[in-house]
């Protein structure tokens, strides 16, 4: 069982959680990540380490209600505890001494996995732009901790609540027109924003690597779950990945798998959610 | 009826559920024997002064000392026995292919039925276990060496078992969140009931084996890092964890599963219980399930109790050469899966969301034989056909989780990435490290990774007592 030292509400249905796993903490890198099952009856849940601290021993992650599994995970509290938390799972995001200058980029929740690659891209002396942006301001994440590990900060949402109204990508053109050289671009977030990035960057020819998180199970090459097309080859994200080069993704592919159980996922959420009002009415 | 007349009577016959009603749900298809059926069965026995039957099992059961037992009534002395050379009888007593081993040579098979080993074996198991005779034996007194088992699976549970009584201290490292590797996420419960696995899990923790879970060596520690801190020896039993996909046209396509995730969700993660438990998984009205072995019946009937219309079989060869168990084949029969024999797929055809629609195949004939001594199939030409389908599921064998390899580069591979060892002792090019089950051999059976295991457990304790004299 894993402890859960706290836990807070960052923005609506999105969720941080600090948890002991001194285990973890000694072996984790940025752009790693866990599996969580917080119960019997749970999901198996892949989820980015967003922060480590080695001293206390413990990892944190950000959790955003998507699913049945999911939103159980935002009902836990401090002091609370959860059954399972494998890893750490996956390739360590590719990081050289220096690189020069490196554009980050965070959509959403993907802002999470991109902190601690942010942080230690700043801890080896590269000029970090980051590029953070979300559908309102409300919903915009770690604003703050973004900021410490960036050169410099942007921000975009698409309703303008807050920093330039519209896409980070929006902002990554600018970058472009004002003739900034960009080395390398590391952006996480929806698949919708990371397609869009490497849309812009591939004729550029600007290396740009992105991190999937697509559905999964076990996370050791087990099964086969997670499966995507990266240069015309299968590979598994959750041991050859999770981060690709974006250039060579088949995201077609990507897009059409994520989708396998949307059905099953609004029944399980749906039910849950349910369950979750009759227990605040009590 | 009449079984007691000149003739020999034949085997008396495992009771289980009617079919129609068992593709309705997941209990186990077989109940088992009565004692009154046990005993007679186990009368049939004619001691042969010279036994076929041990030999005939990986793990040297001592057969007929057993069945004699069985036949005097004394059915705990009987499971007693079992366990003196198996410590996880009610487990092999279902899954092991007898008919292929011990029940094979059995010299009542020559004329008639051979005695049914497994059947006894699982009916004396389960009686010690269900009348609660179970005693936990007394383990030799402690050596203070400590050996570090990683997988849960049959072949480590066998080392973990074996080294406890031995008096070695035994820790077990599991990656997923709950211990028995494929007893648990691939063997579905209609064949082997996971209150059974565990009950035998739990037979192990009681004689002292310590088990952690979430723990992927390799990842969260090397076997290097166990070797330096606190083991004096490792044995890997990581099973063939790399699931295998044909290289054809669609084959990621929603609906394309390898049995592994198909198997795991639905026995490990429960997601036949969906949505009690959070885990969804396709349930097809049309399933395709590639292969012809234990796994790939495994799938079709797990299609079948999810509530598919045709749960088909597509296999290369002919019935013949399924290397499934003789039972799981006539159970699947009697369920109403439909084979396709001497059919090889060439590409899934999807619609244009990605979905599967239908699975495209070519018809085999058989050539000369391999090298595994089953006749090759042949592709007949042009003789391509369709079956509409919305579930295909490959079963077509696994290969060796490259996790641990990869991490200790001194552990020798084969070109398949399988760990190489020496066969009589289970021992790998580095110090101290033993390996055995399908990490060895890629995807085999139970009981041979048990067998390995009993090797591996032998060779270590012979390795720890020598290393105290230096």
């Amino acid at each position: 069982m894993f402890k859960i030292l706290e836990k807070k509400e960052l923005a609506p249905q999105t969720y941080m959680l600090r948890i002991k796993a001194p285990e973890i903490t000694k072996k984790a890198k940025p752009g790693q990540f866990v599996i969580f099952c917080i119960d019997e009856k749970a999901e198996r849940i892949p989820i980015t380490i967003a922060d480590i601290d080695k001293n206390e021993g413990s990892i944190t992650v950000l959790v955003q209600e998507v699913g049945a599994s999911t939103l159980r995970i935002g009902m836990l509290k401090k002091g609370g505890s959860i059954l399972s938390i494998v890893g750490p799972l996956g390739v360590p995001t590719h990081i050289e001494e220096k690189i020069g200058n490196v554009v980050c980029m965070g959509g959403g929740f993907g802002i999470a996995a991109l902190h601690p690659i942010a942080k230690k891209l700043k801890e080896l002396g590269n000029n970090v732009i980051s590029i953070i942006g979300a559908r309102s301001k409300n919903l915009l994440l770690m604003e703050k901790e973004m900021k410490e590990t960036s050169t410099s900060l942007k921000i975009s949402t698409d309703d303008g609540s807050y920093g330039q109204h519209g896409f980070v990508t929006d902002i990554l053109k600018n970058l472009i027109e004002e003739g900034i050289k960009i080395d390398r671009i590391y952006a996480i977030g929806p698949v919708p924003m990371m397609r869009a990035v490497c849309n812009m960057t591939k004729p550029l020819k600007i290396k740009t690597y992105i991190s999937l998180n697509p559905i999964m199970v076990d996370g050791t090459g087990m099964c086969g779950g997670c499966r995507v097309t990266v240069k015309g080859e299968t590979k598994f994200a959750c041991v050859d990945g999770p981060d690709f080069d974006g250039h060579e993704v088949d995201f077609d592919e990507l897009v059409k798998r994520q989708a396998v159980y949307k059905k099953d996922e609004e029944i399980s959420y749906k039910i849950a959610k349910e369950k979750q009002l009759m227990r605040k009415e009590r | 009826m009449g079984d007691e007349k000149k003739k020999r009577p034949g085997r008396e016959k495992m009771p289980s559920q009617n079919p129609k009603k068992r593709i309705k749900n997941f209990n186990e298809v077989n109940f088992g024997y009565t004692p009154e059926k046990a005993i007679k069965e186990a009368k049939r026995c004619i001691q042969c002064k010279n036994p076929k039957c041990n030999p005939g099992c990986p793990v040297n059961i001592k057969i007929p000392d057993f069945i004699d037992l069985i036949a005097k009534g004394e059915f705990v002395a009987a499971a007693r026995k079992i366990k003196e050379d198996n410590a996880l009888p009610a487990i092999c007593g279902r899954v092991c292919p007898q008919e292929e081993q011990c029940e094979i040579v059995c010299v009542l098979g020559v004329k008639g039925e051979p005695i049914a080993i497994g059947h006894l074996e699982r009916f004396a198991a389960d009686y010690e276990r269900e009348k609660n005779h179970v005693e936990i034996p007394k383990v030799a007194k402690p050596t203070g060496k400590r050996v570090a088992v990683v997988g849960s699976g049959p072949a480590s549970l066998t080392v973990a078992g074996d080294l406890v009584q031995l008096g070695h201290e035994v820790t077990i490292f599991e990656g997923l969140h709950k211990p028995g590797g494929v007893l648990v996420y691939g063997i579905p419960e209609f064949r082997l009931p996971k209150a059974i696995v565990k009950a035998e899990i739990d037979y192990l923790k009681k004689m002292g084996v310590k088990i952690e879970c979430n723990s992927i060596i390799g990842k969260l520690k090397s076997v290097d890092e166990l070797l330096e801190n606190d083991f004096d020896a490792v044995f890997i039993g990581t099973g063939a964890g790399l699931p295998y996909f044909m290289e054809i046209p669609g084959k990621n396509l929603n609906g394309v599963y390898s049995a592994n995730e198909y198997l795991t969700r639905s026995n490990l993660m429960k997601a036949y219980l969906f949505p009690e438990y959070d885990t969804p998984i396709i349930r097809g009205k049309n399933v395709a399930v590639i292969g012809g072995g234990n796994t790939a019946l495994d799938a079709v009937r797990t299609a079948i109790r999810l509530g598919a219309d045709n749960g088909y079989i597509v296999y290369r060869r002919s019935k013949k050469e399924m290397p499934a168990r003789d039972e799981e084949i006539m159970h699947a029969e009697e369920e109403g899966v439909q084979f396709h024999f001497l059919c090889n797929p060439v590409r899934i055809i999807g619609n244009k969301d990605g979905w599967v629609k239908a699975i495209e195949c070519l018809r085999m004939e058989l050539g000369e034989p391999d090298e595994s001594g089953r006749r090759r199939p042949v592709p007949i030409e042009g003789s391509e056909f369709q079956l509409k389908v919305d579930t295909v599921v490959f079963a077509i064998g696994t290969g060796a989780n490259p996790i641990i390899p990869k991490t200790t580069p001194d552990i020798k591979t084969s070109k398949w990435g399988t760990i190489l060892v020496n066969e009589e002792t289970g021992e790998t090019s580095k110090r101290g490290v033993f390996a055995g089950g399908d990490i060895v051999t890629g995807g085999a059976t139970v009981i041979l990774a048990m067998g390995a295991g009993r090797k591996a457990s032998a060779a270590i304790d012979k390795y720890l007592r020598d290393e105290n004299k230096d």
